[in-house]
């Protein structure tokens, strides 16, 4: 018995064997020590549960959800550059092929679901609100969940490398491989658990920022009085809100086959294994759209701000992308025109591919004409916006290049797709996710990131990126195809190869910069005092920086496009006065309820992930009792009085 | 928006929810009615797809009604563009799907 039980430890529940492994559970276990030792000595375990793990307000969420997608952001770039050393030469043996599979696998979910999703609901979480003038998401208490749902999906994805082994079937998972008969052991069910319970949370805020966008407009601002930030987001959330069941579903049934032998994707018993791509890519599709969206309204903004004028074509700049939001829908073949499908087929999905560039191309001739005659500032936000242009453009042109069916015969499963698709990730939501914190830091925490070391973080981050793609758009074109683990001497792949490699670790040397920057600036970072560094358009700016729990001590009355600038230039005496009038303000409380709730969704997820039913019962209790107990909560709320917002308004310097 | 109190949205705590109870009952027992007719009738497999697809539709629909306040709000526009917009995706999966895997495995 204690025998066996040891024998299952040591060969199924750990994983063993390899010196790197053992260095990351030497690192986790001296990492989770420093932390409590840390806590517990400066006594903080109460602030901590009290004031950011309970809390229900949408500015430390979001400042929770960049927190933990830096985290993510350092793993899954860890796993590039295990990638890239083991192809910097031919014939390497750093990684054995199922470790490089299974590294290549969790650094395309990582980076998709546990980075680019959580930056993207941290600067919503952040924006949003303060830009329609509200003092809360219309959910508080389901943003939370949302959060807590995400933190412990991924959580529960990331011990899979030191507990069981990790998923190796790719971030697209496609069957029969991920299926059980080719694929034994737990590292799929960590995939399809984990990822399944960070898409519930995900499926929420779409819900949630849809109502509290359509709801909780500031008076006056009409849909198309929003800033354009929150109206990509408005876009994005009913894309999450369609795009998401369908990847629930698959999920599910993937499950399903897994756990209880079920043969939806597998050929046994008549399933489909296409039928997998099909879902799989009906989701991740829209998904490009849900992370790149939010970051052409961050773009927006920055651009607007930055060259001191407001955005132009901004009518046309919300159709686009109402556009791009039906067209992407109906777009996904475009994943796999090479898996046998018939010509009309291909041709209907590469022609409705060609035709979702053009709304895009809009939208980059917008952001130049926003430039034109404008007086352009170049900071650091701005810096990462204008490099995001030119890049990004060589990635959707080359995603022209592919969407064209029988062209893509040739350049299907090549690096050349490999460089396309992180030429759009990282010239988009990359770039787009740093423009968007060194714009908003100031708003999230009340001091500036150093400007000189966030332009050499910039430069070195950019250069290095295109000297890590470029490189592979052509060593894809010579033959070389992703996912291989290594490559024999004399294919003409080396040089390339090993460019790459200095390039992958250039951008390494640049979020090192950021993360010093981020370090730097916190200790010693220029104070914003005014609430309004940068000069902005939108009501963000026109609140203390960082913003009262309240938000705005009373809620702005908004008469046009970007509300901000036209009330700086028309500030009368009139309008001063009218301010000093508060009414207590109506807050909702914190609650415990979402992180406990989640902790059991992790529970029975980890049960569920080695079919212990044992521990998968108690788990699912947890969470019904918790949804219970929510249900006879009858004091939600608390009321902000009249002194204390006079008190808080007047430590911010906005009374006399 | 002439709701909006700019505040946190409150919870309403009136009558009994008979309605939801009514509708999360009517719902089990449907699924449990599909479960029945796949495994517990043997008919024909073109038969068995009928029904259970008017079982998901009036579930669909229960849904709307008994949970998702279709019936309420003070924005119909919304709501038109929400269903049509959520006609517009399930016809597309729906429909692409079957063609896409027509012709494959």
């Amino acid at each position: 018995m204690m025998d066996s039980f040891i024998h299952f430890l040591l060969h199924r529940f750990f994983v063993t064997g390899d010196p790197m492994i053992y260095g990351a559970d030497a690192s986790i276990a001296l990492a989770s020590i420093g932390i409590v030792v840390v806590v517990t000595y400066l006594k903080k375990w109460k602030w901590l549960w009290k004031e950011w793990l309970t809390s229900v307000d949408h500015k430390k969420i979001g400042i929770m959800y960049i927190i933990a997608a830096l985290l993510m952001l350092f793993r899954g770039g860890v796993d590039a550059l295990m990638m890239r050393t083991q192809l910097a030469l031919p014939n390497m043996h750093f990684l054995t092929s199922e470790h490089y599979n299974q590294v290549f696998t969790t650094h395309g979910t990582i980076m998709i679901i546990f980075v680019a999703m959580p930056f993207i609901f941290g600067l919503m979480n952040i924006a949003v609100p303060l830009q329609i003038g509200a003092r809360d998401v219309a959910f508080p208490f389901l943003n939370a969940l949302s959060f807590w749902l995400f933190f412990f999906g991924a959580m529960l994805f990331n011990i899979s490398f030191v507990i069981g082994g990790s998923p190796d079937a790719g971030w697209s998972s496609y069957a029969p491989y991920a299926e059980l008969s080719m694929n034994p052991g737990v590292g799929q069910n960590y995939y399809l658990v984990g990822v399944q319970i960070a898409g519930i949370g995900s499926l929420a805020s779409g819900i949630n920022f849809l109502v509290t966008i359509l709801k909780m407009r500031a008076p006056g601002m009409t849909l198309f009085k929003m800033p354009m930030f929150t109206w990509s987001i408005l876009i994005t959330s009913v894309i999450i809100i369609f795009a998401f069941p369908a990847f629930t579903v698959a999920l599910a049934l993937m499950s399903i086959d897994r756990l209880f032998g079920a043969h939806f994707f597998t050929i046994a018993s008549g399933g489909s294994p296409m039928l997998w791509a099909n879902l799989f890519w009906f989701w991740g599709h829209p998904e490009v759209y849900i992370v790149l969206l939010p970051v052409f309204g961050v773009f927006s903004e920055v651009i607007a701000t930055f060259s001191h004028k407001t955005l132009f074509g901004y009518a046309v700049m919300v159709w686009s992308m109402v556009a791009i939001s039906i067209i992407g829908f109906v777009t996904w073949l475009h994943h796999f025109f090479t898996m046998g499908n018939t010509a009309e087929v291909n041709a209907f999905f590469s022609i409705s591919t060609a035709i979702i560039a053009i709304p895009t191309g809009v939208k980059i001739f917008n952001w130049l004409f926003t430039m034109n005659k404008g007086r352009i500032e170049f900071s650091t936000a701005m810096l990462w916006a204008l490099a995001f242009i030119p890049n990004f453009t060589i990635g959707g042109v080359t995603g022209v290049m592919l969407a064209l069916a029988p062209a893509d015969y040739q350049y299907h499963n090549s690096y050349f797709l490999v460089a396309h698709f992180h030429s759009v990730l990282i010239a988009g939501p990359v770039f787009g996710i740093f423009c968007g914190l060194y714009y908003w830091w100031p708003k999230m925490f009340g001091y500036m990131l150093n400007e000189r070391q966030g332009k050499l973080a910039f430069w070195v981050f950019m250069i290095s990126f295109n000297i890590c793609f470029m490189p592979m758009y052509i060593v894809g074109l010579l033959g070389m195809t992703r996912r291989m683990y290594t490559y024999p001497a004399g294919m003409g792949w080396t040089p390339f190869n090993f460019i790459e490699t200095i390039g992958a670790f250039g951008m390494g040397a640049g979020f090192l910069i950021i993360a010093y920057n981020i370090v730097w600036s916190t200790l010693k970072g220029k104070r914003d005092t005014t609430g309004d560094p940068w000069n902005g358009r939108t009501l963000e700016w026109s609140i203390p920086s960082p913003a009262p729990e309240y938000n705005f001590a009373t809620i702005p009355t908004v008469s046009a496009r970007d509300a901000f600038a036209v009330a700086k230039t028309q500030e009368d005496q009139e309008n001063k006065k009218e301010r000093q009038l508060f009414q207590p303000i109506h807050m909702p409380n914190n609650s415990g309820i979402p992180i406990i709730m989640s902790l059991f969704m992790f529970i029975a997820g980890f049960g569920l992930v080695w079919e212990w039913y044992w521990m998968v019962i108690p788990g699912a209790i947890g969470i019904v009792v918790c949804m219970i107990v929510r249900s006879f909560q009858y004091n939600d709320h608390h009321i902000i009085s009249i002194e204390e917002i006079e008190r808080t308004e007047r430590a911010a310097g906005r009374l006399s | 928006m002439r709701e909006n109190e700019n505040q946190a949205v409150q919870s309403e705590h009136a009558a009994f929810p008979w309605k939801q109870v009514f509708g999360l009952l009517l719902s089990l027992a449907l699924t449990f009615l599909a479960l029945w007719v796949v495994l517990g009738l043997s008919l024909s497999v073109h038969a068995t797809l009928t029904i259970i697809i008017g079982l998901a539709i009036l579930q669909a629909l229960i849904q709307l009604f008994m949970f998702m306040h279709f019936t309420e709000g003070t924005e119909p526009v919304h709501q038109i563009i929400g269903i049509a917009f959520g006609l517009f995706v399930t016809a597309m999966v729906v429909v692409l799907t079957l063609w896409i895997l027509y012709y494959a495995i």
